[in-house]
């Protein structure tokens, strides 16, 4: 990627990832606090509102800077490029579906000065990981709503200043029937009912919370969670989610390569036998690349539509799409980085060598369970039962 | 035709009301249908019309009411003729 010239919104984010975010990552993993250097110099570099259009005062970056951006950072930090993707997911939704709302549009001008942090909170106890289903619901009360969530996990929810909330659209509608809120700290709280103590992606800091808010009916968005979802939040979230996951499998391979290389320089003239696995896993890691790069590519030449892609947006073969490739990535990036291990020996089972892969492994098993694979394979599987593909 | 469309929302829609009274033009994911039951719904039209939805009309706004339904399955069954 260092080869490729790259936007100069891309190259702060690569500067802030190699000077800022991973030489503290360790400290990050093993105290699982929140990046807050990384989040404050991409503030400073005004990267949270990247995403917003130049006519709102962003940088208006596609798609594919965005996944590169998130790319760059999985290389340092998993945490803060998982924290980061999970903040673009948010602003994605409020650009692509508060256009000409006066209120959001409003928001994101805000937000462009401001560079609010925007945690998700689509999770609830007793729905689990089903993002298209809520128990809680809004209920209005004139021009204002109240709105109360039991959520079973919000990422770096104590650290955000806005949220962006689903609850089913009335206290009347079904489960399926969402809506998505955007909810002001001023308006919330926040009350922390469990812990963050995980095997990796500890910087994330998601523990469980039980929110309490207030608003203006302004804030919650006109369209359905439903098209909002498929148009925008998945997509949006599998992509840079592969993207973090393919910047975590970069670091494990080039890990393994310096090991490598080390062994060959010690023994000049003989090929170590590690390089054949070296050799096995670049191909590995190429095919993740070309998978995450060519659905980045898709999803901004699509949404740079006239009709911003809606049709084929909300097609079942491009949400089929959209979940291979987190299944996929997700499902190969714990195995990429298992194999990095094995070149790297004993090197790499250390957590204070500079070949130590075990934060990488850590930070890995993640990716199956962050909307669990079985769930998504189980779509899909529903999919194709009527999906010709021909 | 919309009474055997009523009968199959009503056998595989899963919705939180009665599929015989709702009216032809109501949003039926506001009426709880989801993208799960909507492919078994799918699933049954092809059985009942003997049809075939094509890729292009698998999404979600040919599904949202009773009226998009009757007229996905007349452009399918008039292409049959």
């Amino acid at each position: 990627m260092t080869q490729v010239a790259v936007s100069p919104h891309v190259a702060a984010a690569i500067r802030i990832a190699r000077e800022v975010a991973g030489p503290v990552a360790n400290a990050v993993d093993k105290d699982a606090r929140f990046p807050n250097e990384a989040l404050a110099a991409m503030k400073e570099a005004r990267l949270l509102s990247a995403f917003v259009p130049r006519e709102l005062g962003g940088f208006g970056c596609g798609m594919l800077e965005l996944s590169q951006m998130c790319e760059a950072l999985g290389q340092h930090c998993a945490s803060a490029a998982m924290v980061f993707a999970m903040h673009q997911i948010q602003v994605a939704c409020l650009v692509r579906h508060g256009k000409g709302q006066p209120f959001f549009e409003h928001y994101l001008r805000d937000l462009v000065k401001n560079q609010n942090l925007i945690a998700s909170v689509t999770s609830e106890v007793n729905v689990g990981g089903e993002m298209r289903n809520s128990i809680c619901s809004v209920e209005r009360q004139g021009d204002r709503f109240k709105l109360d969530k039991d959520a079973s996990t919000i990422s770096y929810g104590a650290q955000a200043d806005d949220l962006l909330v689903t609850a089913r659209r009335a206290p009347e509608s079904p489960a399926n029937d969402q809506s998505l809120i955007l909810v002001s700290k001023a308006e919330y709280t926040l009350e922390k009912t469990g812990s963050w103590d995980t095997l990796g992606m500890r910087g994330t800091c998601s523990p469980p919370f039980k929110l309490r808010s207030t608003g203006g009916v302004e804030r919650i968005m006109p369209e359905s969670f439903a098209d909002i979802a498929s148009h925008t939040m998945v997509p949006f979230s599998h992509i840079l989610w592969a993207a973090c996951w393919l910047g975590i499998s970069t670091s494990a391979v080039s890990r393994a390569r310096a090991f490598v290389r080390k062994q060959a320089r010690a023994k000049p003239g003989t090929t170590p036998p590690s390089a054949l696995r070296l050799a096995e896993v670049s191909s590995m890691l190429q095919m993740v690349r070309a998978n995450v790069h060519d659905v980045a590519n898709e999803c901004e030449s699509l949404m740079s539509q006239p009709d911003a892609g809606t049709e084929v947006l909300s097609s079942i073969a491009f949400a089929l799409k959209m979940n291979n490739v987190k299944v996929s990535t997700s499902t190969v990036l714990f195995d990429i980085a298992h194999r990095c291990m094995l070149i790297c020996g004993i090197m790499g089972y250390k957590n204070d060598s500079p070949f130590s892969i075990g934060m990488h492994m850590r930070n890995a098993l993640s990716a199956a369970l962050m909307v669990s694979n079985d769930r998504i394979f189980a779509t899909n599987a529903n999919m194709l039962l009527v999906l010709k593909e021909d | 035709m919309i009474e055997d469309i009523r009968a199959i929302l009503k056998e595989h829609g899963r919705l939180s009301v009665d599929a015989g009274a709702l009216a032809v033009d109501a949003d039926l994911y506001q009426a709880g249908l989801t993208s799960h039951a909507s492919v078994n719904v799918m699933l049954a039209l092809e059985g009942k019309f003997d049809i075939e939805f094509p890729d292009r009309m698998l999404k979600r706004g040919v599904f949202e009411s009773i009226s998009s339904i009757q007229a996905a399955v007349e452009e399918l069954t008039a292409g049959a003729k």
